[in-house]
């Protein structure tokens, strides 16, 4: 199971005094400049390009971009099955995509309709959302460009950006969501249990 | 797909579950529920089919059993040889106790619930840990399998499975609850049993290596405060973590129960929170990015916000609270009479250790104090029990717990206060409040708001 020449670690592993032999025995243990056990292969810039994750500032969205018209297309071929035509999403059995678009207005009333357009805050979530996890039956199978494609689809779809608006690494992170400042931090636990 | 809608856990089936058995189940009861159960492997069909049949071939083993024949006397017949069942044992064949799923329409993301009902002690057997996956349990090889920390570091590195082993472990109990555990209660008392209210709860011992150790390993930067995990399933699922949460008692854990993590549970390697909402334990762990900022993912954005009345949502609203339940007598099961009940329930906090436990049966009037069976763990259960002679008139049973922070569980009327009351799609996540299960005077116990 073990194929690395474990001198090395034992050696550290004393110095860091991470396995406790007797207090006395080791004391000068506690005293080791260096508390890394030296466990761990360093990864390469390009290992770590197949990972992503894309914040709000867009920080890691990658070249390519992609219009509302061919979003149409990407999401007829890959997601309407399971989405909808109309984005109204799909809850039969086996399916059971998400409505994407419409309730705008409806958050503060008794019967919220939470869609990206509705409540998402931010639009990158989408491209990574998108990109990591859909179409849900062959995930990661879409290319960059058919991603911003067919967000600028759905996005167009929910009036948040023009029928005519390209999205790429730079227009997308400028996208203002409907609902962009409708999030609170948690005030647990709640003042009033304690009235 | 979270919403508190008429679904509750088994009715995919259409059992209207007319069997209130005794408390103390027959075994015709047992089989009966199992063939017709709810998340029985068997489709509705074929338990009819099998229902037919005469009642020797009906005889099958229920998950995680053998069938085996049962001798008139087991003391005139040799038994089974030693390791014949090849050397991993099985439960026995008169245990029947199962999940069930939740039935949202993709059973891909889905979630089935662990029968707490069934339990003793504070250990979920593994093999009941409750699940949700947002698409699919994935098959991994651990020779394969390694986990990347990169991002705000000295040295981004990557850590086989080997290389996680080698390092200073730790062992500990915790709870793992999913935030949306019970969110068909909120407006009516909708599941019938403590599986289908308070199932997304289980307990394990689990073993791995603090995130603190790896920390070190690749060397933290100035400025670090999120850390985000990712999943290497299907749903490639994604949650940022605080890096104060990360130093503080983070594992990454390859053992669960005294053996390797289960599939379901994140083989080979799961991110495990004490006392965090169940989705952000990341399963099937691959990659670790240290950040200044939360990355607001899909699943912390869309999904697991608590969106109030007044249209703004609660984002990051991570630690679970303390919350109790009695699992006997619960929902669905049926007294044989007036008489002596241990009653018996589990508590938690996800804010530490649970202090004390008290039991009602009255619905809330009188509190007494329950017995806490073993020493109260941070973010881990315990089991309480509470003896109860019942004079054979309704009663309403609740149990209340405290935690080591002196938060006491409060009740359904308050949390809606809170809350809002605003529809089934609104706020359905953490749902903490004392739970209420009826005893009518025939006996019968049920679901109810009190
Ligand atoms: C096989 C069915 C299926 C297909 C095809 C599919 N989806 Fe999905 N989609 C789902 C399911 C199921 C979910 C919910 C996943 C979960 O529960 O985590 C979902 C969730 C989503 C969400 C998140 C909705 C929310 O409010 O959180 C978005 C956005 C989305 N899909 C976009 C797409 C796009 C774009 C495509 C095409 C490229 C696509 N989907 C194709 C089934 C599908």
């Amino acid at each position: 199971m073990f194929t690395h020449d474990l001198k090395p670690l034992v050696r550290r592993l004393l110095l860091a005094g991470a396995f406790s032999i007797g207090a006395s025995a080791c004391a000068f243990a506690q005293s080791a400049s260096d508390t890394r056990i030296g466990v761990g292969t360093p990864v390469t810039k390009a290992e770590l390009s197949k990972y992503f994750a894309i914040p709000p500032d867009g920080t890691g969205l990658p070249a390519g971009s992609g219009t509302p018209s061919e979003g149409r297309v990407v999401f007829m071929d890959n997601c309407a099955i399971c989405h909808g035509d109309k984005l109204q999403g799909n809850p039969k059995p086996g399916f059971g995509g998400d409505r994407l678009i419409g309730g705008r207005g409806t958050l503060a009333t008794n019967a919220p309709v939470k869609t990206v357009e509705s409540y998402w805050p931010y639009a990158t979530t989408l491209f990574d959302y998108v990109k990591r996890a859909m179409p849900f039956s062959a995930p990661g199978s879409l290319t960059d460009d058919q991603v911003y494609s067919v967000v600028a689809f759905i996005l167009a779809q929910g009036h948040i950006i023009k029928p005519d608006a390209t999205m790429n690494a730079k227009t997308l992170p400028k996208v203002q969501m409907p609902n962009r400042n409708g999030f609170v931090p948690d005030p647990r636990p709640e003042l009033s249990l304690y009235h | 797909m979270a919403s508190s809608d008429d679904r509750v856990a088994g009715s995919d089936t259409g059992e209207d579950c007319p069997c209130r058995d005794g408390m103390f189940d027959t075994l015709e009861a047992n089989r009966r529920r199992f063939i017709f159960g709810a998340g029985s492997a068997l489709g509705a069909a074929s338990a009819l089919a099998l229902a037919t049949l005469p009642a020797r071939a009906a005889e099958k083993a229920p998950p995680g059993a053998v069938w085996y024949d049962v001798p008139e006397d087991p003391t005139k017949v040799p038994g089974r040889p030693v390791a014949g069942d090849g050397g991993y044992g099985t439960r026995s064949q008169f245990e029947t106790a199962v999940r069930i799923r939740f039935p949202t329409p993709n059973a891909n993301t889905s979630w089935s619930l662990t029968p707490l009902a069934s339990l003793y002690g504070n250990i979920t057997p593994s093999g009941l840990h409750f699940e949700r996956h947002h698409n699919g349990i994935p098959t991994i090889d651990p020779s394969r399998h390694s986990l990347v920390v990169h991002g705000m570091v000295g040295t981004p590195k990557r850590f086989s499975m080997d290389d996680i082993k080698r390092l200073p472990s730790v062992t500990r109990r915790h709870f793992i609850e999913c935030s949306g555990n019970g969110l068909t209660e909120w407006k009516s008392p909708k599941g019938k049993t403590v599986q289908q209210t308070h199932g997304l709860l289980s307990t394990s011992e689990w073993t791995g290596v603090l995130f603190s150790t790896l920390a070190r390993e690749v060397g933290l930067k100035d400025g670090a405060k999120w850390v985000l995990g990712e999943g290497s399933d299907a749903a490639v699922m994604t949650r940022s973590i605080p890096l104060e949460k990360m130093l503080n008692d983070a594992m990454i854990v390859y053992g669960q129960n005294g053996e390797a993590v289960r599939p379901e549970q994140g083989y080979p390697l799961r991110l495990l929170l004490p006392g965090y909402e169940g989705n952000t334990n990341i399963k099937w762990l691959r990659r670790l990015q240290v950040s200044d900022k939360p990355f607001m993912t899909r699943e912390e954005t869309s999904k697991y916000t608590d969106l109030m009345a007044d249209g703004k949502a609660r984002i990051f609203t991570l630690d679970m609270d303390a919350k109790s339940v009695i699992t006997f007598p619960s929902g669905d099961m049926k007294l044989p009479g007036p008489g002596i009940y241990t009653i018996s329930g589990l508590a938690w906090s996800g804010r530490g250790r649970i202090l004390s436990v008290d039991v009602s049966t009255d619905g809330g009037h009188l509190w007494y104090p329950a017995r806490i069976e073993s020493t109260p763990e941070p973010m881990c259960t315990v089991r309480f029990t509470f003896p109860w002679i019942w004079d054979g008139k309704p009663a309403i049973l609740q149990s209340r717990c405290t935690d080591e922070t002196g938060y006491i569980q409060p009740t359904l009327a308050q949390l809606l206060a809170i809350r809002g009351d605003h529809g089934p799609y609104a706020s359905v996540y953490h749902l903490n409040s004392i739970q209420s299960w009826a005893v009518a005077s025939d006996g019968g116990v049920s679901n109810v708001h009190a």
